[in-house]
C-alpha cells in the first residue's frame, strides 16, 4: 500500500510533466520581440518637429543674440519710431525708435532663463525631494508632503509680489523664488509617479541582490520616474514662462531698459500703444504663445515616445 | 565559478560539517489595523549543500513570507521577526542592513514569482545583470557584460548578445523567468529561495524552467529552497519537504518518506488534489473544501481542524506540537496521524464552509 502510494504520488507528478517536452519555444520568441519592437516605432509627426524648431530658433537666437548683426535692443533710432516692419527694423520699432526683433531676441533670453533655470531647480530639489520620500515612506514621506501643502496653499502670485518688492527684480532672483516656488509640486508629482513603483517587486529584486538604498532610488526607481517628471517639467517651464510674463507685466520682473517679453507687452499695451502701434505686444505675444505651445507639445510627445510602460506592457 | 565576494566572512572550514541554513522558530508578524497577522509562526528547517527543500502550502500559508523572512527582505515598518536564521555559522537576524547587502547576491539570492514584475521595465536586461556583478564581484563593464552574456547563455536564453539590450517588455514571460534567474545567480550565490518560479508560466514551459533550475544547482553545488503550491512541482526535484499550513509546520520528511507515508491528513489531502493522467476523464478532483485560516485570529487547536475531515474534539481544543514519526527525520503535527495512509479516528462531520 504505502509503495502503491509512493507510485502514485510520484508517478502523478511525471505524469504531469511527461508530455511536456522542452520545445523550441525561444525560436517564435524572436519573432514576437521583432514584431512589438516593429510596433513601437511610430513617427513623431510634422508638427513635434515644427514644435521642436521653434524651440529651437528662439534657443539659438537667444544665445548667439550678441553675435547676430542686430541693433542694440536699447539703441534708438530717433527717425524710425513707431515704423511697422521694413527692411530696416525687420519687425518694426517702437514707441522710443527701439527696434522690435533685437529687443524680442534679447528678451527671449529672460523667458528662456527663467523658465528653464527655475525649473532645473524645482527639479533638483523638489525631484529628489519626492523620490526619497516616496520610498522612505511613514512619518518623513506624512511631513513633507504636509510641508509641500502648507506651501502650495500660498497663492504663488502673492508670494512672488511680496517677495520681489522686498528683495528685487534681477534676473537671478526671479529665477530663484519661481524656483523654489516650484518645488512643492514638482514634489508632489514625483512623488506621487515614485509611490506607483516603490512597492512592485523590481524594487525588492533589487535589494534582494544586495543594492544600496541610494542605488535603488536612482537606479531602478528613477529611470522609471523620468518621463512622467520630465513631461511635468516641459509644462512647468511653460508656467515659469508665464509667471514671468505676469511679474513683468505688472513691473516686477527685470527692471527697464532690459527687455523681455513680459515687459514689451506691459509697453506695448498702455498708454494707448494699442491704437498707435499693435506691433510692440503683437510679436512677443505671438512668440510667447508659440514657445507655451511648442514646449507642451514636446513634452507630450516625447513622454509618449519614451514611456516603456505605457506603450507595450 | 567565480570569485565569492565576502568569501572571508564565510569561512569554508566548516564547510561540510554543518547545515548551511539553519531556521530556527523563525516568527513574522505584521501589525495591521485590523491586528497581528502570524503569517509565520515559529517555523523550523535546515537546509544542507546543495540540497533541495521543496515549501508546500496553499495560498495565504505563509509561504513567501517564509522565504522573504529568511533572508530578511522584510518591511521596516509594523513587522516582529522573532528567532533565528542561522546561514553558514552566522545568525541572519542581527546582522546591520549594509551587512546583509553584501550577503544578498553572493550569497543568497533570490528567484521572484512574477517575471513580468520583477524585472524593471525601463532598464535593459544587460544592465540587470550587470549590476551586481560590478558591485559584488567588482568586475570591469566589459567582464560585466561578456559574463552575462555567458549567464544567458547557460540559461538558454540563444542569441545572449543580442538580448542584453532588450528591455524586459520585448521578452516572453518563459525568457524573463529565465532572466531572472540568470539575475539571481549572477554572482554564484550558495542558496537561492526561488518563490514560485514557476506559478506565472504556462505548463510547459514551468518544465523547462524548473529543469534548468536543477541542473544549474547540479552544476554549482547550489541549496535551493523551492516554494510552490503545487506537491507535484517539488515530488521530484526536492530532497525534503515542509508542509505548510496557516504559518506553521504541519509535516516535514523527505520526499520519499513524505509521499510513501504521509501522517497529517493535509498532506494527504494537498496529494488527492494533483490531477492525474490515468484517471478517467469527469473523475472530480477532490479539493480541499474551505479557506486557510485567518491568521489574525487562528482557530483554537489545531489549525486545519475546522478543515479536517477526521477532526475531534481534541484537535478543536489543543495544539498538536510537532513530533517525531518512525525516523528522526520525520516529523509531523497531528493528534490522530494516518498510518500508511488509514485514518486513526472516525470520519467526522465537518462543517466546512466552503
Amino acid at each position: 500500500m504505502p509503495d502503491d502510494r509512493e507510485l502514485a504520488a510520484t508517478g502523478a507528478a511525471a505524469e504531469l510533466l511527461a508530455d511536456i517536452t522542452p520545445g523550441d519555444a525561444a525560436l517564435s520568441e524572436e519573432a514576437v520581440s521583432l514584431a512589438v519592437a516593429g510596433a513601437r516605432r511610430r513617427p513623431l509627426g510634422i508638427i513635434f518637429w515644427l514644435a521642436v524648431t521653434w524651440v529651437g530658433i528662439v534657443v539659438i537666437a537667444a544665445i548667439f543674440a550678441n553675435l547676430l548683426p542686430l541693433a542694440h535692443p536699447n539703441f534708438q533710432n530717433y527717425s524710425a519710431i513707431n515704423t511697422g516692419p521694413s527692411i530696416h527694423h525687420l519687425l518694426g520699432t517702437d514707441d522710443l525708435g527701439r527696434d522690435l526683433l533685437s529687443r524680442l531676441i534679447f528678451g527671449a533670453r529672460v523667458s528662456l532663463v527663467v523658465g528653464f533655470g527655475s525649473i532645473a531647480i524645482g527639479m533638483i530639489v523638489g525631484g529628489s525631494a519626492g523620490l526619497v520620500s516616496a520610498y522612505l515612506g511613514g512619518g518623513w514621506d506624512a511631513t513633507m508632503n504636509g510641508f509641500a501643502f502648507v506651501i502650495l496653499a500660498f497663492p504663488q502670485i502673492l508670494a512672488l509680489i511680496a517677495i520681489t518688492a522686498f528683495w528685487g527684480t534681477a534676473l537671478w532672483k526671479i529665477t530663484l523664488i519661481i524656483g523654489i516656488g516650484s518645488i512643492p509640486l514638482i514634489f508632489r508629482v514625483v512623488r506621487a509617479s515614485t509611490l506607483a513603483f516603490v512597492n512592485r517587486e523590481f524594487v525588492v529584486a533589487a535589494r534582494a541582490l544586495g543594492a544600496s538604498p541610494a542605488r535603488i532610488i536612482f537606479r531602478e526607481l528613477l529611470p522609471n520616474v523620468l518621463p512622467a517628471a520630465l513631461s511635468f517639467a516641459m509644462i512647468g517651464v511653460a508656467g515659469a514662462i508665464v509667471l514671468e510674463g505676469t511679474l513683468a507685466f505688472l513691473g516686477l520682473s527685470v527692471p527697464l531698459p532690459t527687455p523681455s517679453w513680459g515687459n514689451m507687452i506691459a509697453e506695448g499695451s498702455t498708454n494707448g500703444q494699442l491704437q498707435q502701434n499693435i506691433y510692440i505686444m503683437l510679436w512677443p505675444a505671438i512668440s510667447m504663445f508659440l514657445l507655451l505651445l511648442s514646449i507642451n507639445l514636446i513634452g507630450d510627445r516625447l513622454r509618449q515616445r519614451f514611456d516603456v510602460r505605457e506603450s507595450l506592457v | 565559478m567565480s570569485p565569492r565576494d565576502g568569501a572571508d566572512a564565510f569561512p569554508d572550514a566548516t564547510e561540510l560539517a554543518d547545515p548551511l541554513l539553519t531556521v530556527d522558530d523563525l516568527r513574522t508578524w505584521f501589525h495591521t489595523p485590523r491586528g497581528t497577522v502570524r503569517a509565520v509562526d515559529g517555523i523550523s528547517l535546515t537546509v544542507r549543500r546543495g540540497t533541495t527543500v521543496g515549501v508546500v502550502g496553499e495560498s495565504g500559508s505563509g509561504k513567501t513570507v517564509l522565504s522573504r523572512s529568511i533572508m530578511g527582505l522584510l518591511p521596516t515598518r509594523d513587522v516582529e521577526r522573532a528567532g533565528t536564521v542561522t546561514f553558514a555559522g552566522r545568525d541572519l537576524t542581527t546582522m546591520s542592513a549594509k551587512e546583509l547587502r553584501s550577503v544578498w547576491g553572493p550569497q543568497i539570492a533570490m528567484i521572484f514569482q512574477d517575471p513580468m514584475t520583477a524585472l524593471n521595465p525601463v532598464k535593459r536586461v544587460g544592465a540587470q545583470i550587470t549590476e551586481s556583478l560590478r558591485l559584488h564581484l567588482h568586475m570591469d563593464r566589459k567582464e560585466a557584460r561578456a559574463t552575462a552574456a555567458a549567464l544567458l547563455d547557460s540559461v538558454g536564453i540563444p542569441s545572449p548578445e543580442k538580448r542584453l539590450r532588450a528591455y524586459p517588455s520585448q521578452l516572453s514571460g518563459g525568457m524573463r523567468q529565465r532572466v531572472m534567474i540568470a539575475i539571481a545567480l549572477a554572482c554564484g550565490p550558495r542558496l537561492v529561495l526561488a518563490d514560485e518560479p514557476t506559478t506565472g508560466l504556462d505548463v510547459t514551459i514551468q518544465a523547462q524552467i524548473l529543469d534548468l533550475l536543477g541542473s544549474l544547482q547540479d552544476e554549482r553545488n547550489m541549496a535551493m529552497i523551492l516554494v510552490t503550491h503545487d506537491l507535484g512541482v517539488v515530488a521530484t526535484r526536492a530532497d525534503e519537504i515542509v508542509v505548510m499550513y496557516a504559518g506553521k509546520v504541519v509535516e516535514r520528511a523527505p520526499t520519499p518518506t513524505l509521499f510513501a507515508d504521509p501522517k497529517m491528513p493535509y498532506t494527504r489531502a494537498l496529494m488527492d488534489s494533483i490531477p492525474r493522467l490515468s484517471q478517467p476523464s469527469g473523475t472530480r478532483l477532490a479539493a480541499i473544501a474551505g479557506r486557510p485560516p485567518d491568521l489574525v485570529d487562528p482557530p483554537q487547536g489545531c489549525r486545519f481542524a475546522p478543515r479536517c475531515p477526521y477532526a475531534q474534539d481534541r484537535c478543536r481544543e489543543s495544539e498538536p506540537p510537532l513530533r517525531t514519526a518512525g525516523s528522526a527525520d520525520h516529523l509531523f503535527a497531528c493528534w490522530f496521524p494516518l498510518t500508511n495512509g488509514r485514518p486513526s479516528a472516525p470520519l467526522t462531520n465537518n462543517e466546512v464552509t466552503p
